[in-house]
């Protein structure tokens, strides 16, 4: 098993990216030490474990970095053999968690930022009525993934339940913010349950 | 045997890569040419949230988004990895697949679309991707080693279709050998392996859709500026913005 000094996550505690990897590390039942990163002056070791996007969360593992949110859940799940799978056994299962991680992060989430610091009431309407868009469409993606149970991985946290699920807390906030209750479980009952 | 199939278009990189991969692993395939402007009852049925190809369709069941269809094609069928087998590779690999797709190739796309200081900009935001690119193929014949792999697949783009658009719409100095010479030599011999060769689409069938479309841009311009004028006084919001969809 993997020693904690052998496995470091550089993050910001609230960042629901950093959240993912921490998740993921969790669930594999990896011990590792946090590095709190100060996002407006970034550390020498973050610059240098991710010179590209000088971002975080990064994953040390070892004398090796890993960058990405996603890309580090996969490469937790790969790498280390211990705990429950991250993702699916099933190749196109897998490929339907792949995609929906995509649209989570390409298309949904970025609108929750956007809505939080919108003053526009206008445009905070039409970013509301595009989130509940895509509840409804991730409401069917998990009622496909769980197959009647409890998580979009099954009986067990899953790739998907890490992407969206580190997600839910930035939606609360959201949620507070504009005074609209975006998981809503009229909309989306299996999500919001 | 399982049924395979691809709905895709002809000009398109991300349809190519897909058919690529299937040759490679050996997979027996009907493709459907789809018209995108046009699009059919059975792409919208089987990508219905993204609406774009390619699509594979293994036993009636859909897979969409070009890197995702490649994963998977490479879980599924044996033949030369188009993925790396180690974790850590494997993550990097992925790496510079998101970083090709999102940092890269729409910048450059863009900046052939574009004019002046907007073009300036989307040049120098690609060049700078572009350096880092060429930085990691340095001492490699290929991002995937000996290998087409994953990476290769991602920058198809890069290699073929950017010089052929940038050529066509006048666009200079943005991948110049000089800055890039590891780039250029990873792109000829890209371009030259075996099953890419002949997987390419013809630069002359390219160029006349290039041509097509660059009548709509330029017409679209030409409706903008009218429209600016026309719509000034009333607001000066009314400016249209087009989305210029690539894939």
């Amino acid at each position: 098993m993997a020693a904690a000094s052998d496995v470091k996550v550089l993050g910001m505690w609230s960042c629901p990216y950093v959240n993912r990897a921490q998740l993921a590390l969790c669930i594999k039942s990896i011990e590792y030490e946090f590095i709190e990163e100060n996002t407006l002056k970034k550390s020498d070791m973050l610059l240098k474990h991710n010179p590209v996007h000088k971002k975080i969360p990064v994953l040390i593992h070892g004398d090796k970095s890993v960058c990405e949110s996603c890309i580090i859940v996969e490469y937790i799940a790969d790498a280390f053999d211990t705990g429950p799978r991250i993702l699916p056994s099933d190749a196109y299962d897998r490929a339907l968690a792949r995609f929906w991680a995509a649209y989570i992060d390409d298309k949904w989430y970025p609108l929750v930022k956007v809505l939080r610091q919108s003053g526009d009431k206008e445009e905070r309407k039409s970013l509301v009525q595009k989130l509940f868009e895509g509840l409804i469409l991730l409401e069917e993606a998990f009622i496909g993934c769980s197959k009647g149970m409890a998580y979009f991985g099954g009986d067990s946290i899953g790739y998907l339940d890490i992407i969206l699920g580190s997600c839910l807390a930035c939606l609360r906030v959201t949620e507070k913010v504009v005074g609209v209750e975006l998981m809503d479980p009229t909309k989306a009952p299996q999500l919001a349950k | 045997m399982a049924e395979v199939k691809v709905i895709g278009s002809w000009s398109s990189p991300y349809t190519r890569k897909v058919e690529m991969a299937l040759k490679m692993k050996g997979v027996e395939y009907d493709y459907i040419e789809e018209d995108l402007k046009n699009k059919s009852p059975l792409l919208l049925q089987h990508n219905p949230i993204h609406k774009k190809v390619p699509v594979l369709l293994h036993n009636g069941k859909p897979i969409v988004e070009s890197m995702v269809i490649l994963e998977y094609i490479d879980e599924v069928w044996e033949g030369p990895a188009i993925l790396p087998k180690d974790p850590y590779d494997r993550a990097m690999a992925r790496f510079w697949v998101k970083f090709i797709d999102d940092k890269c190739i729409p910048p450059m796309w863009k900046a052939c679309w574009s004019v002046g200081e907007e073009q300036e900009k989307l040049k120098e935001e690609a060049k700078q991707g572009l350096k880092f690119l060429e930085n990691e193929i340095k001492g490699k014949k290929l991002f995937g080693g000996d290998n087409i792999g994953i990476v290769d697949h991602a920058a198809n783009f890069i290699a073929y279709w950017f010089p052929i658009t940038a050529d066509f719409v006048g666009l200079q100095r943005l991948m110049t050998e000089e800055e890039f010479p590891n780039l250029y030599r990873w792109a000829d011999d890209y371009c030259s392996h075996t099953f890419v060769k002949e997987n390419l689409p013809d630069k002359d069938g390219y160029i006349a859709i290039l041509k097509s479309r660059y009548r709509s841009i330029i017409i679209w311009h030409y409706l903008s500026l009218i429209n600016y004028v026309t719509f000034l006084v009333r607001s000066p919001h009314a400016f249209p913005i087009y989305e210029y969809e690539f894939k």
